[in-house]
């Protein structure tokens, strides 16, 4: 059994093609921007079987056939064994299964799990452990393990990272990424999301204090420049 | 000139054997298509120049008030003469609306004055004579149908104005030409002697006489232009132009509710492929006459009352043109020319008309789908629809009327019967056959709905006794609507191009089902307590608790509404029709989902009065909680078979939704699309919205309730942002994702 927070049944932008994106209940991290505060809690949610997760994905088959799963939450890795036996459910029914991450669960934990998925959608909050641990109240080491492992197992990799002007949209920071990411050959694509403040009324609404309400989003053209400085260190920065 | 190949359709009237024996499927993608010509240019600029001008004179450019019209009523006219390479226009001048008073003079009274016009004296006195299709309904109506016609429980008939959904076989003039057609006719008025002579074969004869004028007239109208179609067409040009008088002869007969084209593009790619390999026109010039041609498909007008806009959104016409699909065969329908028509679209730009409809089959080569995706995600002007679940029931040479009836072109036609508000019969059912608006008493008297809380065998059991009474009230009105409608406003040169013992639908229909589904779920999952007033009619309701809703691919829900669509259809098929018309039903409520929520009281599913229904089967917005696909899927439950009229859905989405830049979107849409179709969905209207819509969203909240954006597992009702995260979202959509 497991705790779910939501499901979206056309997912397009957690990996590649049409995807069933489960987002499973309860994360580690603390990130400032978080979108999905309500996700935190690994109490709340619904509770529900990986049995019946799995036949409820099959139901899109015909959708997600050239697509697949994303597990994503709140951190699905949490909840290690539960995001193991979906991952095993779907790769049984020959769909292709990838886990977005913040690499915050220890691998002791989490290891099966990342064997089990396709591939990983990894979310590095800062390359940089100190402006890790101010946006996540977390260290960076687990994240770095994981990057580690994937490399180890050739298990194809999608950086992911959020440009937030104050934070990581810092050309030194940047740089500090570049460097960290260019070792590794399991990169397939980076992505660089632009901050948004979309889910500032869920913060309000979880009565917790939400402290970028002054940030604003990156302009486009900080966006393109953070693009063009990490295609310098030969990453495929989408 | 090489022959065409020969078979039945050289015999007698076949026009689907002379395609299936002649046309070139065709794999590749859409690199051979050709830009506009400097012509098509300069005509064009002249076109959007008149309807801007029509737009800055509020919506109509100008009325021949003096002239009755008909096929042949007016002289030849133009736009540029020297420019234009398909010619014919419905009244003199472009823009200009015609009068066409035989649907009922009072709604041509009615647009006349809101348009501050005077109708004709001379033309008064023709109808102070002669009577109407809308004179003829209200002599025969009963005091129950007026009072139902009244308070909006049966809505949108088409009791005043031409009922149209009805597609002439408009190819047959260039494969035949007019000689040959009225040949048969003649044979067929001759050969129709029975010994008894009944209503029906009376009414068949006469309709046969009347028919024969209509060819004859059109002869004399293409000729006005200086063509002789009575014999076939020679080549693309005469068959783009002779099929495109058959067309125009209809809309200068008839201003139907929708008077759409058929299937005529690869039927038109067999004249164009062959002109191509003898070299008889080039692919630039073949484009310039299908550039051309569409541009007089856009010019399509119809005089109409604003209420009548107000329903229907605009300035419809529906010259529906169905495109691809799959032959029995086994080989798909794509020629160039499907390709060609879609390029319109580029070559003069995005609009509503003609509605372009490609029949989708996942077996559709994947360059003609991946182009359908990259149009539909370019211009919104694309509809699509299941030729699975189609050519199972009508074959391989059916074409779509107005938006998602299917018939066979030339042998089926529908007698259009809009909808009845099954959301205002639930309400009646609660309310012992009061209107929940008005008090009175308009269905059969029954003791209401006591107690506190609803309870849902209750409400089921008299939801069914409402349903009863409502279907036969519906198909009786219906059959009136339609005595009089052959009786005195006949569709003659249409019907012309039909075979002489056409299949004949009565298209019912239904408005509210996402209401519905989800008001009976909410009596059955949470608690529903009634408010009433002081006579005792529940006006409101209040929900305790919370209950599945349709649109998430929830059973539980989803179970109720294939069953309410069942039964209704069920009770339709006991009432006998106008005809002997076999029963049909559709899902749709084309834009007047408003109009109907303005209508009807608050619901038990927590919709207030007033408030609009989703549109067509769409599941209320809002309510879908689990994606689009999820929303998707509990239309697609919605059984064909028992709706056969068509069951449409909407979807909207922001480009950045659908994937990362161009090619992913295409991909996504065009798997979206297989996916709902091996479903058995059958309709998708796709609308990816650009930055244009979007800004006129946060000007106009109202116009756009169900905008839900989504960004990357988040999903929000745009007009519920506020104005600055509304921005940041049309600056993030289209700056930054690609």
């Amino acid at each position: 059994m497991g705790r779910i927070h939501s499901v979206e049944s056309f997912g397009t932008l957690d990996g590649p093609g049409i995807r069933y994106v489960l987002f499973l209940q309860g994360c580690p991290l603390r990130c400032l921007y978080c979108h999905n505060p309500d996700s935190w809690c690994i109490k709340s949610g619904q509770e529900i079987g990986s049995v019946d997760v799995v036949k409820d994905i099959l139901r899109y088959k015909n959708f997600i056939k050239n697509g697949g799963v994303t597990l994503s939450g709140g951190e699905p890795l949490m909840q290690a064994d539960f995001a193991a036996s979906i991952l095993e459910g779907c790769k049984q029914h020959g769909l292709h299964t990838a886990v977005d991450t913040s690499g915050g669960v220890s691998l002791l934990i989490c290891r099966r799990a990342v064997e089990l998925a396709d591939m990983l959608l990894l979310d590095i909050k800062a390359a940089d452990d100190a402006l890790f641990r101010k946006i996540t109240g977390h260290s960076i080491n687990n994240t770095l393990e994981m990057l580690e492992a994937c490399e180890n197992m050739r298990k194809p990799i999608w950086i992911r990272h959020v440009l937030v002007p104050g934070l990581t949209m810092d050309d030194k920071q940047l740089k500090a990424l570049g460097e960290l990411l260019a070792h590794y050959s399991c990169i397939e694509r980076v992505e660089l999301l632009p901050f948004h403040k979309m889910g500032e009324f869920k913060w309000e609404q979880l009565g917790k204090p939400y402290t970028l309400g002054d940030t604003q989003p990156p302009e486009s053209e900080q966006v393109e420049h953070a693009r063009s400085l990490l295609r310098g260190f030969g990453l495929p920065v989408k | 000139m090489a022959e065409f190949k020969p078979g039945a359709w050289q015999k007698f009237v076949d026009v689907r054997d002379f395609i299936v024996r002649n046309y070139t499927p065709y794999d590749g993608d859409e690199s051979f298509l050709a830009p506009p010509t400097d012509r098509t240019e300069k005509l064009w600029g002249q076109v959007k120049a008149l309807m801007k001008e029509e737009h800055d004179r509020g919506g109509i450019y100008d009325i021949d008030t003096h002239t009755i019209s008909d096929i042949d009523a007016y002289p030849p006219g133009y736009i540029d003469k020297q420019l234009e390479q398909i010619v014919g226009l419905q009244t003199a001048k472009p823009l200009v609306r015609a009068i066409m008073p035989f649907g009922g003079i009072r709604m041509v009274y009615n647009s006349l004055e809101a348009y501050n016009r005077e109708m004709e004296p001379e033309i008064a006195r023709v109808f102070k004579y002669r009577k109407t299709h809308n004179d003829g309904v209200f002599d025969v109506y009963t005091p129950e149908m007026r009072a139902a016609r009244k308070t909006g429980i049966i809505t949108g008939l088409p009791d005043a104005y031409g009922r149209g959904r009805i597609i002439g076989d408009y190819r047959r003039v260039p494969l035949y030409g007019v000689d040959y057609l009225i040949e048969q006719k003649k044979r067929s008025h001759r050969d129709a002697v029975y010994n008894v002579m009944d209503a029906k074969v009376i009414q068949l004869r006469e309709e046969l006489a009347e028919q024969i004028r209509a060819l004859e007239a059109l002869k004399r109208m293409a000729e006005s232009y200086g063509f002789d179609i009575s014999r076939p067409a020679n080549d693309t040009k005469e068959a783009i132009q002779w099929l495109y008088f058959a067309y125009l002869g209809a809309i200068k007969e008839q201003n139907g509710a929708a008077m759409s084209l058929g299937r005529a593009s690869t039927f038109l790619d067999i004249y164009a492929q062959r002109d191509l390999e003898e070299g008889r026109y080039t692919e630039s010039e073949i484009q310039e006459l299908v550039d051309h041609f569409v541009m007089k498909l856009r010019l399509v007008r119809f005089l109409r009352t604003p209420a009548y806009d107000e329903l229907f959104s605009g300035d419809p016409t529906w010259v529906t043109e169905s495109i691809a699909g799959l032959g029995t065969d086994g080989r798909h329908m794509v020629t160039k020319m499907s390709y060609r028509f879609l390029h319109t679209l580029t070559n003069l730009g995005p609009a509503p008309e003609p509605n372009m409809t490609v029949i989708w089959s996942p077996r559709l080569p994947e360059p003609f789908k991946k182009y359908c995706a990259k149009m539909s995600i370019d211009t919104c002007s694309i509809q699509y629809e299941s030729d699975e679940l189609m050519r199972k029931k009508f074959g391989d040479d059916y074409g779509i009327a107005c938006c998602v009836s299917a018939m066979r072109v030339g042998k089926q036609l529908q007698f259009f019967g809009a909808r009845a508000n099954l959301a205002k019969a639930l309400l009646y059912a609660i309310n012992g056959g009061r209107d929940e608006k008005s008090g009175d008493q308009i269905g059969p008297e029954f003791l209401a709905c006591r107690g506190k809380y609803l309870d849902y065998d209750d409400v089921k059991r008299r939801f069914d006794k409402i349903l009863d009474w409502l279907a036969s009230l519906y198909v009786n009105t219906l059959n009136v609507i339609h005595y009089m409608h052959d009786k005195y406003s006949y569709e003659k040169l249409q019907m012309a191009l039909h075979d002489d013992e056409p299949i004949r639908t009565m298209a019912c229909g239904i408005a509210g089902l996402s209401v519905v589904a989800d008001s009976l779920s909410a009596i059955r999952y949470a608690k529903v307590r009634p408010i009433r007033d002081e006579t005792g009619l529940a006006v409101d309701f209040q929900i305790e608790g919370d209950f599945p809703k349709f649109g998430n691919n929830d059973p539980r829900v989803d179970d109720i509404a294939v069953e309410v669509v069942k039964s209704f259809m069920d009770k339709l098929r006991k009432c006998p029709t106008y005809r002997d018309a076999v029963h049909t039903l559709s899902i749709l409520t084309i834009t007047s989902n408003v109009v109907y929520g303005k209508k009807t009281g608050s619901t038990p599913d927590g919709r207030k009065a007033g408030e609009p229904f989703a549109p067509g089967a769409n599941p209320m917005h809002g309510r879908d909680s689990h994606g689009s696909i999820a929303s998707m899927m509990s239309v697609a439950k919605l059984p064909y078979d028992f709706s056969e009229d068509g069951i449409s859905y909407t979807f909207s989405i922001v480009p950045s939704a659908l994937g990362r830049g161009k090619e992913e979107m295409a991909d996504n849409l065009v798997n979206m699309m297989d996916g709902y179709f091996e479903e058995a969905g059958h309709h998708i209207n796709v609308n990816v919205l650009n930055r244009e819509v979007l800004m006129d969203a946060m000007e106009h909240p109202e116009l756009y309730p169900q905008l839900t954006i989504r960004v990357s597992g988040y999903a929000v009702n745009f007009v519920k942002l506020t104005r600055e995260q509304q921005l940041d979202v049309i600056n993030r959509t289209y700056h930054t994702r690609f």
